[in-house]
């Protein structure tokens, strides 16, 4: 098992605000299923506040609970808030993540940004933004050795 | 909690025959092996007695069997080993696509001292056809080395067969990479006509820290480590005799109970395939339907990722492994799966199970009826599977 905090696996095994929301007014999807991640928050929006946030995930433990945990950091924040919550905040929120989980499987703050940023664009006319792909490893194991 | 390991290739419980053998070599019989006096005199017994036993596990003759530090160095040996001492001859070198990585990495290694390799594919099931190693041998080709049985998907390859055609078209020598196998299928070197085969006696019950390395009388390898004159020059440092000793004991019980294993273990294999296959939908079977070890099964579940399956399954008592790249150190996913062409997005819904001598049937019926609610819960939070589930609404 990866060595992951009280707080992950709580998030995990218990993730909040699961599900969809039917007519959101912002959805950010974000990820790559080659790299076996890939993140969907959705946004119910109400006078500048988010209203309503779930996610659905599809990823390891750290995806979910990141996810999750992003989740619940933004409920009710007006989006000026919820911007500035960035990756590092989600991660540190939840007492870390172990380093290999920082990049990839830590995406869940910029998949609410980019619910915002659909949210805004649609208000503007010029939405929806669809699925944004973040770029595979292309490491080579054997290199990666060498490296290390 | 009652833990199940379907985990053994990672880890198998040491039998207690292999512990007793070990015992009196730690202080009792602490002596050196190539000591002349007294001291040395029952260690070396001990390693003598092991070699034979390895020897008739693999129908070897027992000077053909060197001891290693494990399985993964033994393919070294067999690679580098092979490559130093023949590169007047070739630079050349064939593997398979799903080789372990202390095979490919090896080859690796040797591409930046300027050796060539050739990886010849394997089909869907993650088969190598013979016709394809010949069709890859070149003049300058010194050494084919193909796995007897993948250590994910568990296909057994035709060694006999590969090895029949490259010493019928080449000068290469043939080695197989019995690691996983060995202990559990036959690994009779005449009978696969190999020139070199390696063995992890830790995959079937024996001691970690040593590994088997078979090579045939007249093999020419340089050795890896120089030194002293211990396992016949082939590699040398004062030998590990409590876990030679081990290694010798798991060998005899394998050559004993080869087919009780099978017997023991095909049951359940087929109850956790029918269970997991007929109680799932969008679930498939990796490796050959048929010929594949008896202790192993890889699946892929689509739509969800292997490492949140292995996580909720550790939570139930059930130890699993996983291709997906989450679960590797290097975030890649599995190159086997990867090599029999499974999509890379599937290869995350890889659920790699491998059995052992203390899996019941009650334990295969556990996790099939466990299972199904593990990956309902984590496909309900999948946005993949709810596309897949508004477009078949549609």
């Amino acid at each position: 098992m990866p060595v992951y905090s009280e707080k992950v696996m709580d998030h995990f095994q218990h993730p909040r605000n699961v599900g969809e929301i039917e007519n959101a007014d912002g959805v950010g999807e974000l990820g790559n299923p080659t790299c076996g991640d890939i993140m969907k928050i959705y946004i119910k929006v109400k006078d500048d506040k988010i209203e309503d946030v779930k996610f659905k995930t599809f990823g390891c433990g750290a995806a979910i609970a990141t996810s999750s945990m992003v989740t619940e950091l933004v409920k009710g924040k007006t989006l000026e808030e919820a911007e500035k919550v960035s990756n590092g905040v989600v991660a540190e929120a939840l007492d870390g993540l172990p380093p290999v989980k920082m990049h990839c499987s830590n995406l869940a703050a910029d998949a609410l940004h980019l619910a915002i940023e659909d949210y805004k664009a649609r208000k503007a006319g010029k939405g929806p933004i669809g699925r944004v792909e973040t770029p595979e490893h292309d490491e080579d194991e054997h290199d990666l050795l060498e490296h290390a | 909690m009652k833990i199940i390991n379907f985990d053994h290739f990672a880890a198998t419980k040491m039998r207690q025959e292999v512990k007793d053998a070990m015992e009196p070599y730690f202080i009792g019989e602490y002596g050196n092996p190539q000591s002349i006096h007294t001291l040395g005199d029952e260690p070396r017994e001990a390693v003598d007695k092991a070699r034979l036993k390895a020897a008739e596990l693999l129908n070897a003759a027992s000077t053909e069997v060197i001891f290693t530090g494990s399985g993964s160095e033994a393919n070294n040996l067999a690679i580098k080993g092979t490559a130093f001492a023949r590169m007047e001859k070739g630079r050349h070198i064939i593997v398979s696509k799903i080789e372990h990585f202390s095979v490919l990495n090896s080859v690796k290694s040797l591409a930046k001292l300027g050796f060539e390799f050739s990886e010849v594919p394997v089909d869907k099931y993650g088969s190598v056809d013979p016709q394809d190693v010949k069709n890859a041998l070149r003049k300058d080709t010194i050494l084919v080395s193909i796995t007897q049985a993948s250590n994910e998907i568990g296909t057994i390859q035709d060694i006999k067969e590969i090895s029949k055609i490259v010493h019928e078209n080449s000068a290469a020598y043939i080695h197989t990479d019995a690691n996983t196998s060995c202990g559990f299928i036959e690994t009779d070197v005449k009978e696969l006509g190999v020139d070199m085969l390696s063995a992890a006696p830790h995959r079937f019950y024996g001691p970690k820290g040593v590994g088997l390395f078979y090579l045939k009388k007249g093999i020419r390898i340089m050795p890896l480590i120089d030194g002293g004159i211990q396992e016949f020059g082939r590699r040398a440092g004062t030998e590990n005799v409590p876990a030679i000793a081990g290694a010798g004991a798991a060998c005899e019980l394998a050559k004993k109970e080869l087919k009780d294993r099978t017997l023991h273990l095909l049951p359940i294999q087929k109850t956790i395939t029918d269970g997991v296959l007929g109680g799932l939908d969008e679930v498939y079977l990796n490796g050959h339907p048929e010929k594949r070890l008896p202790n192993n099964l890889n699946f892929v579940v689509k739509y969800i990722e292997g490492e949140s399956m292995l996580m909720w399954l550790n939570n139930i008592g059930i130890m699993v492994a996983s291709g997906s790249a989450c679960t590797s150190k290097i975030l890649k996913s599995s190159h086997v799966l990867n090599a029999i062409g499974v999509d890379p997005a599937l290869a995350q819904g890889s659920l790699l199970i491998s059995l052992g001598e203390d899996n019941t049937l009650e334990d295969a019926e556990y996790f099939v009826k466990e299972l199904p609610a593990v990956v309902k819960k984590l496909r309900e939070m999948s946005p993949l599977y709810e596309e897949v589930m508004k477009r078949n609404k549609k």
